[in-house]
């Protein structure tokens, strides 16, 4: 596989409730390896796109194609599939078809919400040990092996355990591995979410504001484990986020939504200089943009 | 005091099979919201899948081992009474899961009358008679006013009871399947993103709630020795006194709540009137969800603003 080829492509999609556009015919690409980050004001579309992309809503029209393992194809395998009217063949995927809860095994695209949905009652470990359910179910028979206590669900039993408190090491929190997550400050919840992400094995994580209502220290921190997701362990990233000192700092690459449309598209700095973007985010009127343009000769 | 020894004796035994068919009740309701009132009607039928069990090893298999014979029944009852729950789960359940709140309860009040009456229709409304078995007591006092006797049946249900209670307890706490359930009596959604298959973990739920059922109907069959078709509504709608009682969804809650009304029961009955123990045990469902809603060990709902 090349490191930064295009594993997921999104082809001129809509979404419409009822005679709301909230995604008008955006199209965007993301790299394998990259930190992809998806902003714009509020009400612009980007939890939309998210939940499309995750399936948590089917969109209207368009297209949204991935291989998980690889690079995309060429847009003719693309179409073929697509005529072929099924979901996936030879690794690649048409997530638009798919349920949620398959797009995260097959496709596996994990993802994180706006607002935490950790198991508030389990403790953190718990937590992570969930996420590695589907290898555990199968290595204990369907438990009725591991109430028999089977070496073979033994040891896969230790494997995620081990896996979690090497996660719970990496976000800081093992002292609290025992403590139930819902009794966890916010900032180590938005981390502790974000690893039991990873604990899925993920080619693709989505997070949806992952720096909301984090302090600087936290948002440092942050910063530090997305970085280390993408570079460590080779998966990329897509993100919304408000908090531009984070997208600025961490993406490799920025798409920006406004009234469901996309206005910009590229790197964070030809995104932060686009006029467009400013508008966008200021609410200048685009003659102003026009005339100020002329005006610095851009 | 001799009577209150033997009533603490008997209110025990009665409790322990309250609380492994209360079990059911709240593991259900835990995971998806629902009370299945066909659990009690389950009940009835691992009794009768019991007594046929048993008669069918001594009649045609010659078994006379007692110990051989009550091994094979419980296994052989724990596995066909959750395939019986699982088929109701997946027939009369699943396809109402995404409609509205009453439409699974109302299909449980049908499922519950269905159940008995096809045991009604299939087995007669007689009683049917167990052998006797387990007779011996161990005399605890003697010479009183009455002699106070705990019966090897007795010690056999407390200590079937807490065996499978602790096994039970090892597959929620400890195993993958009871971290599933816990996930999705969180968050089914949720749980379903991280690779967890809800669908056949409310199955599973269903099953062990039904396995539980029926080692309570194995007991049962054995402690009164007889089975009919109506045994399982009073002693369902008890065991959900008993899940109300001890805050449903709540497993230790369950067990708690089978012992006292277990107690209650049996003190009201020598003590006051035995005519109207159900009564007694009744007024404490009225009066538990009057003053505590969420039960003894039940988690209160806080709803955070």
């Amino acid at each position: 596989m090349s490191a930064r080829a295009p594993f997921l492509r999104i082809e001129k999609m809509s979404m419409r409730f009822g005679g709301l556009t909230a995604v008008d015919n955006v199209s965007f690409e993301v790299s394998r390896g990259d930190i992809a980050a998806l902003i714009g004001p509020n009400g612009a579309g980007k939890t939309t796109v998210f939940n499309c992309i995750t399936g948590f809503y089917k969109p209207t029209s368009g297209r949204i194609s991935m291989a998980p393992d690889g690079a995309l194809p060429d847009p003719a395998a693309i179409d073929a599939l697509t005529r072929s009217g099924r979901r996936h063949r030879d690794g690649l995927y048409l997530l638009e078809r798919m349920p949620d809860h398959e797009i995260a095994r097959a496709a596996r695209v994990a993802r994180t919400f706006q607002n935490i949905r950790l198991f508030a009652g389990m403790t953190a470990l718990e937590n992570l040990v969930v996420a590695q359910h589907q290898p555990l179910m199968r290595a204990s028979g369907w438990s009725l092996l591991g109430l028999a206590g089977a070496p073979s669900f033994r040891h896969a039993e230790r494997a995620a355990v081990a896996r979690a408190r090497d996660w719970l090491a990496r976000i800081d929190l093992l002292a609290r591995a025992d403590d139930p997550a819902g009794a966890l400050p916010y900032g180590d919840q938005r981390r502790l979410e974000i690893a039991r992400a990873m604990c899925l094995g993920p080619q693709l994580l989505c997070l949806d504001e992952p720096a909301a209502g984090l302090n600087p220290r936290e948002s440092a921190d942050l910063n530090r484990l997305l970085r280390a997701i993408r570079d460590e362990f080779g998966v990329s990233i897509l993100l919304i986020e408000h908090d531009m000192s984070v997208v600025m700092e961490i993406s490799d690459h920025v798409v920006v939504l406004d009234y469901g449309r996309k206005i910009a598209d590229g790197k964070p700095e030809h995104v932060r200089a686009d006029p467009s973007v400013i508008a966008a985010y200021l609410g200048v009127p685009d003659e102003e943009v026009a005339a100020a343009e002329r005006e610095i000769g851009a | 005091m001799e009577v209150f020894l033997q009533q603490l004796i008997n209110g025990l035994t009665l409790g322990s099979i309250y609380g492994l068919i209360a079990i059911g009740y709240t593991m259900v309701f835990g995971i998806i919201g629902m009370v299945n009132f066909a659990h009690g009607d389950v009940f009835m039928l691992s009794t009768f899948i019991a007594l046929i069990l048993f008669l069918a090893l001594k009649q045609f298999l010659g078994i006379d081992s007692l110990a051989v014979s009550f091994v094979v029944v419980m296994v052989a009852s724990m596995a066909l009474t959750g395939l019986w729950n699982a088929m109701i789960e997946r027939f009369a359940y699943r396809r109402l899961r995404g409609s509205f709140r009453l439409a699974p309860l109302i299909s449980a009040i049908g499922m519950s009358i269905f159940l008995s009456n096809f045991a009604y229709v299939a087995q007669g409304p007689r009683n049917k008679s167990a052998p006797p078995m387990l007779t011996d007591v161990i005399k605890l006092t003697e010479g009183g006013a009455y002699d106070v006797t705990l019966s090897y049946k007795q010690i056999l249900i407390v200590v079937v009871t807490a065996t499978l209670l602790a096994a039970f307890w090892f597959v929620v706490q400890k195993t993958s399947l009871g971290r599933a359930q816990r996930a999705c009596e969180q968050d089914a959604k949720m749980a379903a993103l991280l690779g967890v298959d809800v669908n056949r973990t409310i199955a599973a739920t269903f099953v062990i709630g039904a396995a539980l059922a029926a080692v309570a109907g194995v007991l049962y069959m054995v402690y009164y020795g007889v089975v009919n078709a109506n045994d399982g509504f009073v002693p369902g709608v008890k065991a959900f006194t008993a899940a109300v009682l001890g805050g449903i969804g709540s497993i230790p809650g369950a067990v708690l709540g089978g012992l006292l009304i277990g107690l209650i029961e049996t003190f009201w009955s020598a003590y006051f009137s035995a005519d109207y123990k159900d009564v007694a045990a009744f007024s404490i469902l009225a009066v538990t969800l009057i003053f505590m809603p969420s039960g003894l060990l039940g988690r209160p709902e806080v709803e955070k603003v």
